[in-house]
C-alpha cells in the first residue's frame, strides 16, 4: 500500500504556549478511511488546518503525496479537497454559485467545472435545490453541499473536519452513506475526524485517538478494540455446578470470573470463534446453556483504556468556540 | 500513482474576479443593502449639504438692512464738518452681498457653500464605503470561508484584493449617487466641466479606496473579533475627516493643522473631484492630486500584498 500523507513530529502551539498539536507521527495510506477520534480541542482541527496548508506548523512537518506541506504548499493545494467543520459555504449565493466559485478558485476551466457541478450536485441529491440560496439549506443539505464543493477539483484525497457535527442520527446516518459512496465513486483517500465514536467506528479502516494533542492509539477499530484484551463472553447454566475449570481448560480463554447464580464471565481474544467451542465443550459434559451474550468493547471503553477518563471535552479557546455555535445554529435549522 | 493532476491553473484574474464576484453579488443583489447605500447619501445631503448655509451667513438677508441708514455727524472724518449721510439701504445690501460672495469665493473658491460641501461628501462616502472592508476579512474568518479559500490554491493576494476592489466598486457607486444627488439639488458645475471629466473623477475615488481599504485590512487582518475593525474605524474615520478640506479649506485651519491636513490623501481626493467638477480646472493642480492618489494607493496596497502573504496563514 501506498503512503499518500506522512506526518512526522508535526506540532503545533499557538501563541507560545497553547500545545495544540504535540509531535504526531502517523502515515495514511492510499485508498484507505482514516479517522481522528478525539474529544472538543484535542487538535483534531489543528492537524486538518496544517496538512491542508492553512496553518503553518510549529515544528515537524507533513508530506502530503510526497509534497511538503509547507515548502510545496501550493502542489498540495492542488491535489486535496477539503470539508472544514464550518459550514463555509456563503449563504447569499445559491448551491450552484457556490460550487462555481470553488471551480473558479482552482481554475478549472468553465466548461468542465459547469459539468462537473451538475454531476456531483445530483451526487449528493441537491439538483433541485440547486438555485436556491444556501440560506434556505437544512444542515443536511449543506453538509451535501461542502461534500459536492470539497470534490470540484477531483482531489486524490479528501480532509473532511466533523463531517457531521451537530447533524441529528438520521442526517448523519444519511452522509456516512454519501461519504463510503463518494469514496467508492472516485477512490479517494480520506483524512476524517470527528469526536463521535459510533462514526470513526462505522466509517474508518483505521483511528488515530487523539488527547490534549498527542495520538495515544492508532489501529483499525477492531485491534484497537482487541488490544483491550478481547470480547465478553457472558454465559449463564442451568446446573448448580461450578465450571470455572472446564472453561478456563479450553483453548484461547483468558480469564473466568464467576458471578453471582450460575453466571460466568469469559474474556476471549476473538468472541465469535470461541462461543461455539464453549458452547460444544459444556454440551458434552452435560450442562444446559440458558443464556448467552456476547458482548464486544466499544471505542468507548478503548478512549477509557488508553486517555484514562471517560470521553469529554477539554477547554477551548474562544475563537472556536465562536465557530463551533455558529456551525451547530446552522446545523439545526 | 498518477501525480500528475497539475491539469488546472488557478490564475489570478480568475480567482479575483471570482471573489470579487462573490462581494458585489451581496450588495447588488441585495434590494435592501441597495437602498440603504442610496439613503444614506440622500440623508446626508438633506442634512449636512444643505443645512450648513455658510454663504446665508454673508447674504444680505441675514444682514436685514433698513431702507434708509442714518450716519451720524461725528461718524464721518472726511469731507469735515459734514454733519449727517443717509445710505440707501438696498444699494449697501447689495455691496454687502458682493463683499460676501468675495469671501466665499476667496475662501472656497465657489460661491455657494452647497457645491463646495457635496464634493466633501464624495470623499466622506468613499471613507465610510472602505471602511468595511477591514469587517467583511474578520468575518470570513469567523465563518470559515476564509479557511476554504486558503486552502485551495488560488493566489493569496486576490484575498486581500477582491476586498479591495468590492470597496472601490461601493465607493464609485456610492459616490455616483451623491453626485447624481447633487446636481439635482442644484451643485453648480464650473464652465470647464465635461463629461470626460467623470472617467477622471472614478480614478480618483478608486485609488484612494484601493490605499483606505488596503490600510482598513492590513489592520483587522489577523484579527479574530469584530471590536478590533470597529475599534480602528472609530479611531481613524473622525481626525481622518477633519483633518482635510472637506468641510473647510487647509488655508482657513490653524497653523499646526495645516501640514496634516495637506499629508491626509482625503484633502488630494477631495481637491480633484472640485478640480474636475466645481473649479475652474487647474491642470497642474490635479496632476499633483493623482501623482499623489497614486502612490498612496500603490504604496499601501504593496503593504496589504506582503501582509496578506505573511499573515493570512497563521
Ligand atoms: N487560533 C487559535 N488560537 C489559539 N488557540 C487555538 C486556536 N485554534 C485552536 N486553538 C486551541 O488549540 C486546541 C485544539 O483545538 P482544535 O484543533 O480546534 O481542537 P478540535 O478540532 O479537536 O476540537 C484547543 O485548546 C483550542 O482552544
Ligand atoms: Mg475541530
Amino acid at each position: 500500500m501506498e503512503e499518500v500523507i506522512r506526518a512526522e513530529n508535526l506540532t503545533k502551539v499557538f501563541n507560545k504556549n497553547i500545545v495544540a498539536v504535540d509531535h504526531i507521527n502517523f502515515s495514511v495510506y492510499e485508498g484507505e478511511i482514516f479517522g481522528f477520534l478525539g474529544p472538543n480541542g484535542a487538535g483534531k482541527t489543528t492537524t486538518i488546518n496544517m496538512l491542508t496548508t492553512v496553518l503553518k506548523p510549529t515544528e515537524g512537518t507533513a508530506s502530503i503525496l510526497g509534497f511538503d506541506i509547507v515548502k510545496q504548499a501550493n502542489e498540495v493545494r492542488k491535489v486535496i479537497g477539503v470539508v472544514h467543520q464550518e459550514y463555509t459555504a456563503d449563504e447569499d449565493l445559491t448551491g450552484y454559485e457556490n460550487i462555481m466559485l470553488c471551480a473558479d478558485l482552482y481554475g478549472i476551466p468553465r466548461d468542465i467545472a459547469k459539468k462537473r457541478a451538475l454531476e456531483l450536485l445530483e451526487l449528493v441529491n441537491l439538483i433541485e435545490f440547486k438555485d436556491k440560496h444556501v440560506e434556505t439549506y437544512s444542515g443536511g443539505m449543506r453538509r451535501r453541499l461542502e461534500l459536492a464543493c470539497g470534490l470540484i477539483n477531483r482531489p486524490k484525497i479528501l480532509f473532511l473536519d466533523e463531517p457531521t457535527l451537530g447533524l441529528d442520527v438520521q442526517t448523519r446516518a444519511a452522509i456516512w452513506e454519501y461519504i463510503r459512496r463518494l469514496k467508492e465513486e472516485y477512490n479517494m483517500t480520506i483524512f476524517m475526524t470527528t469526536h463521535y465514536l459510533e462514526e470513526a467506528d462505522a466509517l474508518c479502516d483505521r483511528i488515530a485517538i487523539i488527547d490534549h494533542g498527542k495520538i495515544v492509539a492508532i489501529g483499525s477499530p477492531n485491534e484497537l478494540k482487541n488490544s483491550l484484551g478481547g470480547d465478553i463472553i457472558t454465559i449463564t447454566i442451568k446446573e448448580n455446578v461450578d465450571v470455572t475449570n472446564i472453561i478456563y481448560g479450553i483453548e484461547k480463554v483468558k480469564d473466568v470470573k464467576k458471578e453471582n447464580g450460575n453466571t460466568y464471565k469469559i474474556r476471549v481474544e476473538f468472541g465469535e470463534t470461541i462461543t461455539p467451542i464453549i458452547i460444544d465443550t459444556l454440551r458434552q459434559k452435560g450442562y444446559t446453556i440458558v443464556r448467552l451474550l456476547l458482548s464486544k468493547p466499544t471505542l468507548n471503553e478503548v478512549y477509557l483504556e488508553y486517555t484514562g477518563k471517560a470521553f469529554r471535552d477539554v477547554e477551548e479557546s474562544r475563537e472556536s468556540i465562536i465557530k463551533q455555535r455558529i456551525t451547530l445554529r446552522r446545523a439545526r435549522k | 500513482m498518477n501525480l500528475k493532476t497539475n491539469e488546472y491553473h488557478p490564475s489570478l484574474i480568475r480567482g479575483l474576479w471570482a471573489l470579487t464576484y462573490r462581494e458585489l453579488k451581496k450588495w447588488l443583489n441585495d434590494p435592501i443593502m441597495l437602498i440603504m447605500f442610496i439613503l444614506q447619501p440622500l440623508i446626508w445631503m438633506g442634512l449636512l449639504g444643505k443645512s450648513l448655509n455658510i454663504q446665508g451667513l454673508f447674504s444680505s438677508s441675514n444682514v436685514n438692512l433698513p431702507p434708509e441708514i442714518k450716519i451720524p455727524g461725528y461718524a464721518i472724518i472726511y469731507p469735515p464738518g459734514i454733519t449727517q449721510v443717509v445710505l440707501n439701504g438696498t444699494w449697501l445690501s447689495q455691496i454687502f452681498t458682493n463683499i460676501g460672495m468675495n469671501i466665499m469665493q476667496k475662501t472656497f473658491g465657489v460661491t455657494d457653500y452647497f457645491s463646495y460641501m457635496a464634493i466633501g461628501m464624495v470623499s466622506m462616502i468613499v471613507v465610510t464605503a472602505t471602511m468595511f472592508s477591514g469587517m467583511s476579512i474578520v468575518w470570513d474568518r469567523r465563518l470559515g470561508f476564509l479557511d476554504k479559500v486558503l486552502s485551495t490554491p488560488v493566489p493569496r493576494a486576490t484575498i486581500i484584493f477582491s476586498k479591495i476592489l468590492n470597496s472601490a466598486f461601493r465607493a464609485i457607486f456610492q459616490a455616483s449617487v451623491i453626485l447624481a444627488l447633487a446636481y439635482i439639488l442644484g451643485l453648480q458645475l464650473s464652465s470647464t466641466f465635461t463629461i470626460i471629466n467623470i472617467i477622471g473623477i472614478y480614478a480618483a475615488i478608486f485609488l484612494l479606496s484601493i490605499g483606505l481599504s488596503s490600510i482598513f485590512l492590513a489592520v483587522s487582518i489577523r484579527a479574530t473579533r469584530m471590536e478590533r475593525p470597529m475599534q480602528i474605524v472609530n479611531l481613524i474615520v473622525m481626525p481622518l475627516m477633519f483633518s482635510s478640506n472637506i468641510f473647510f479649506p487647509i488655508s482657513m485651519m490653524p497653523e499646526w493643522l495645516q501640514p496634516i491636513a495637506s499629508a491626509n490623501p482625503l484633502t488630494y481626493l477631495t481637491d480633484a473631484i472640485r478640480q474636475l467638477t466645481i473649479l475652474p480646472l487647474d491642470i497642474s493642480a490635479l496632476i499633483i492630486d493623482f501623482i499623489y492618489l497614486s502612490v498612496f494607493a500603490i504604496v499601501l496596497s504593496i503593504i496589504g500584498i506582503v501582509l496578506s502573504w505573511k499573515y493570512l496563514v497563521k
